[in-house]
């Protein structure tokens, strides 16, 4: 994945003398999907002369095809920049790079504990979003000196004053020296990095003292073995040292030590301060943990600096090859993927109508999604991806407390005792010409109100308490709609609450299909179950037999659709030049019907077993 | 990569020139002045001899087929010159079927004569319907009654193989008006019917007509009913239902269509013309639509054709199949075999098993059912 990581570059270059702390800056850019956070940092880097022409494409730090595909960041990197500043002076400013989204914000915190500051990016149009919001806090938390930049101070639409005001008022930033820029058109670059040197304070830590080294992202590569980023914090790391991970207390000797500029460079040394990478012959991503201190083995810190909180996943599915051949090959995909992405999980599931596969846990639907893309194209494995569902826990009459994250662990309803629901609190950002959709749409999810607050004169921060089954299924894309975009939002788990949940089921011709099944609110079964079976009557495609359709709920068959019989479908003409551009046409329709599974002697396509997210509610 | 196409006995010309549109038709055609015509037929000449004197066309042709757009709208001289420099060059075979698609509007006692005269030998009737509201319908510029004179005049003027073309599933007819045109074509007496469906094909006025709801074409109930009537009738009156959508009287099938299906090469001039090559794994090959493209190609002496679509073992196999069991006879097990060196039921064990019933081997023939070509569209997915 890391192709570039991955080629590492040795070359000579001069023993550095160790740097002074006053000429190293180490910086985060803070911003929304969107707001122009990778384009930003690859002009940077064209600034500083860290790319040459060749690689001035879009958006370098991206570099994951996905990634780049659908302008978001999901992992963390650290680049190396040396920029000679006005005031004539050589300095280092370390860039380390923040995912954007809500599902991966724990990375957001761990990249900001190696910064001392940051660049609030906000589109000039747009303005400061709930995602943004959170992100600002978490600097500030972590003390980090922080300064707007107006981006995409180009586009018509821009308003750099309402804008910078709503900056003022929201977050409580000083705007005054706020830069204007456009990434894009390559405006107020200078600006930026003249005010990362001025504004942001340079790192504090005695070189001398023994060794500590926050561990804040590692990666698997398959010729260095784990690659470690490190923030120094005290002392100094140097190549051929003992060194010794205080999580695990095992030992390793240092290969290579270095920096990415953005290609990897050697370094002979990293100070207290200076953010680089390290490759100790670590052999598994679980042994280098992220939020783990590294010291000396002989000299060793007398304790490990404050970790990070362990993530965990917040929403599973089902994931099934389409073919059942490809389980094996699916499972080392999954295990290669977990190398680096400890916060996906898996073990195996079977199901009645989709043979074997794995129940997977993810930390929010994009994070699904792209694991998903990840496992189809990096790993060429087609699947079927089941609804996606919380984790419930569940008493049972005997007091026991099960986890259920699948539908079909559900027990019957007589061996209930009670079940209980993840709840979160959602901050929704949303302009006040949309709060009341927004305030209907939370009641209509089961939301508990919490606060309304006017940021600005027309800027609205909603608070709910929400299930975390009623995100899942399609809020995020329901509350972008009713706001036309405008609404963003940001989360945080509160606690498991006991709920009136009961399991829908789904007959295909008469048989219970235990990959469709789901867990519900029982005030909303009913009508989920009649919208159901009605959206997925779009998606299966019709077959030479009519094919029933029911939900039930226990026994209870409460709504049904037949997906009638195919009566004709044949091409009439066919000679000289139909015959390729008809046989064309059908193969288009064949690869719509690849991502099928046979479940009887029915196939359904992917889209019938995600069909709950397209249920539309009144 | 000609070579094999020495082996080609089958000719396309394609002329692409109308009267009018019909407004289902998505084949490339232009309305053209009779001037435009005669420098076409002379561009058509000298793909001929291009063909000929590179080596590509050297064997005598079994079937020449003249297609359209409105073939009927070549002068006989014009037909004439094109079978004579075939005659003179690559030579035309003893019993070679040569076709001609002739639109009732179009033609008169003495042009068939013409026709007759220059070597055409069989003629493709484009009746579509006897129900004059429903030419209108079609955008066609004949009315019933020419229909019926020019089959009166083709075998007057000495054609002793005629074909017919009937469409059916046309907006608002029943089952009684296709009755009625089944019998009166039958009382033409022709040799052979094609019988098709109306398709929609996208970009024509009828895709616009069928979007904005102006177009209410029988459902797929109806359209069964249709193809199941015209079966029970044509086979009643001595038809053999060859192809999905081909009915012939004994030894009349079309050999050119045939050789479609079968996968045989054929060479193909004009703008918009095909070519298949079927050497190694086989070669689809295309003239573009293009008029002016064609004639400065040809004047600078280079050939016009581009390739369309190359195929391995396993596509040529799909293809095989795709094309072959169209027809009543199917796919030879042991030809196929033969042909790949493994049997139908070796290289697509899931999707014979996807057509169950419907698709079963007899006397050693893949053969789809009526049932089946009714949904031959969902089955051969399975094989593509």
């Amino acid at each position: 994945m890391y192709f570039v990581k991955s080629l590492f570059i040795t070359f000579f270059q001069e023993l550095e003398a160790p740097m002074d702390l006053s000429r190293i800056r180490n910086f985060s850019i803070i911003a929304h999907i969107d707001h122009g956070k990778s384009t930003l940092a690859d002009r940077l880097l064209e600034e500083t002369g860290a790319l040459s022409d060749r690689e001035k494409t879009n958006q370098f730090l991206d570099k994951l095809d996905l990634e780049r595909e659908r302008g978001i960041t999901i992992k963390a990197q650290a680049v190396r920049l040396k920029y000679c500043a006005d005031d004539g002076k050589d300095y280092i400013l370390n860039l380390i790079d923040t995912p954007g989204h809500v599902d991966f914000s724990y990375e957001v915190s761990r990249s900001l504990s190696a910064c001392e500051g940051g660049l609030l990016v906000v589109d000039a149009s747009q303005g400061v979003e709930a995602q943004t919001l959170a992100n600002v806090y978490l600097a500030i938390d972590q003390n980090l000196e922080v300064f707007p930049v107006l981006n995409k101070i180009d586009l018509p639409g821009a308003e750099p004053q309402r804008v910078k005001q709503e900056i003022e008022e929201i977050i409580g930033l000083d705007t005054v020296d706020a830069v204007e820029a456009s990434a894009k058109e390559g405006i107020g670059i200078h600006e930026i990095l003249e005010a990362i040197v001025a504004k942001i304070p340079p790192p504090i830590g005695d070189s001398e003292a023994p060794l500590k080294a926050l561990i804040f992202d590692s990666w698997y590569d398959s010729y260095q073995g784990v690659i470690v980023l490190v923030r120094i914090v005290e002392g100094t790391l140097r190549k051929g040292e003992k060194i010794k991970l205080m999580a695990n207390n095992r030992s390793y000797e240092v290969i290579k030590i270095g920096a990415f500029t953005p290609h990897p460079v050697e370094l002979d040394c990293l100070a207290a301060g200076e953010v680089g990478f390290l490759i100790a012959g670590i052999k598994v991503v679980q042994d280098a943990k992220v939020g783990d201190t590294v010291t000396h083995l002989h000299r060793t810190a007398d304790r490990p600096l404050p970790g990070f909180k362990e993530v965990k996943p917040m929403v599973f599915s089902g994931l099934y090859p389409i073919d059942s051949g490809d389980y094996d090959a699916l499972r080392d995909a999954m295990e290669k993927l977990r190398l680096n992405d400890y916060s996906f999980t898996f073990e195996p599931e079977n199901s009645l109508a989709l043979g074997f596969g794995f129940r997977c846990g993810f930390l929010g639907l994009l994070h699904m999604e792209i694991i998903q893309e990840r496992l189809e194209r990096e790993f060429n494995v087609d699947l079927i991806t089941t609804a996606p569902t919380v984790s419930y826990r569940v008493t049972n009459v005997k007091g026991q407390e099960l986890i259920v994250d699948s539908a079909n662990k559900l027990p019957e309803v007589q061996f209930i005792e009670e079940i209980r629901e993840p709840y979160i609190l959602a901050s929704i950002h949303v302009p006040d010409a949309f709060v009341g959709p927004v305030l209907s749409l939370c009641t209509e999810k089961r939301g508990v109100q919490r606060e309304i607050k006017y940021l600005t004169a027309n800027r609205v921060m909603v608070v709910y308490e929400l299930p975390l089954n009623e995100i899942v299924l399609d809020f995020f894309d329901r509350l972008k709609s009713i706001s036309r975009g405008y609404a963003s939002l940001d989360y945080e788990f509160i606690d498991y609450r006991p709920s009136q949940l009961v399991r829908l089921n789904v007959l295909i011709n008469g048989e219970v299909v235990d990959a469709l099944s789901l867990i519900v609110h029982r005030d909303k079964a009913q009508f989920r179950g009649r919208e159901l079976v009605a959206k997925m009557k779009e998606f299966i495609p019709r077959q030479q037999f009519e094919v029933a359709i029911q939900a039930a709920i226990g026994n209870k068959v409460v709504a049904r659709v037949n997906v009638k019989a195919l009566r004709k479908d044949v091409t009439a003409k066919c000679y000289g030049g139909d015959i390729s551009r008809k046989r064309k046409l059908l193969e288009k329709q064949k690869e719509g019907k690849k991502r099928m599974k046979q479940v009887g002697n029915i196939e359904l396509p992917q889209e019938a077993f995600l069909a709950i997210l397209k249920v539309k509610e009144n | 990569m000609f070579d094999s196409l020495a082996t080609a006995a089958s000719l396309y010309l394609h002329i692409p020139f109308c009267l009018s549109k019909c407004p289902y038709c998505d084949f490339f055609s232009r309305i053209a002045s009779p001037e435009q015509r005669d420098g076409y037929v002379e561009m058509l000449g000298r793909h001929l001899l291009f063909l000929y004197r590179s080596g590509v066309m050297n064997h005598a042709l079994e079937t020449v087929f003249f297609g359209g757009g409105t073939p009927s709208l070549l002068r006989p001289k014009q037909v004439a010159f094109l079978l004579e420099l075939l005659n003179n060059t690559v030579g035309l075979a003893e019993n070679a079927e040569i076709s001609l698609e002739a639109n009732p509007g179009t033609v008169d006692l003495h042009r068939l004569r013409g026709y007759r005269r220059a070597g055409v030998n069989r003629l493709s009737i484009g009746v579509q319907t006897l129900q004059d509201e429903a030419l209108r319908q079609l955008g066609r510029g004949h009315n019933r009654r020419q229909s019926e004179q020019a089959f009166e005049w083709a075998r007057e003027a000495g054609f002793d193989n005629l074909s017919g073309d009937l469409m059916f599933g046309l907006a608002g007819q029943n089952l009684d008006q296709l009755l009625q045109d089944l019998q009166g074509l039958l009382r033409l007496q022709p040799d052979h019917l094609s019988c098709y469906g109306l398709t929609v094909e996208s970009g024509t006025p009828f895709a616009r007509r069928q979007r904005r709801g102006q177009l209410a074409l029988p459902g797929e109930e109806l359209f069964r009913t249709f193809y199941l009537a015209i079966h029970e009738q044509l086979t009643g009156a001595g038809f053999e239902h060859y192809e999905i959508s081909n009915y012939a009287r004994p030894g009349r099938v079309c050999r050119h269509n045939l050789a479609y299906w079968q996968r045989r090469s054929c060479h193909g001039v004009g703008a918009g013309a095909h070519i298949f090559c079927a050497s190694g794994y086989g070669l689809r090959r295309s003239v573009p639509a293009d008029l002016r493209r064609y004639r400065r190609f040809l004047q600078q002496g280079r050939d016009p054709a581009v390739t369309l679509d190359t195929f391995d073992r396993r596509e040529a196999m799909a293809e095989t199949l795709y094309l072959g069991l169209r027809c009543r006879q199917g796919v030879c097990e042991d030809h196929f075999r033969a042909r790949f060196g493994v049997g139908v039921a070796g290289a697509f064990p899931e999707a014979l098993n996807r057509c169950g019933e419907r698709l079963k081997k007899q006397q050693g023939c893949w053969r789809f059912d009526l049932e089946g070509w009714l949904l031959y569209d969902h089955f051969i997915l399975n094989f593509l």
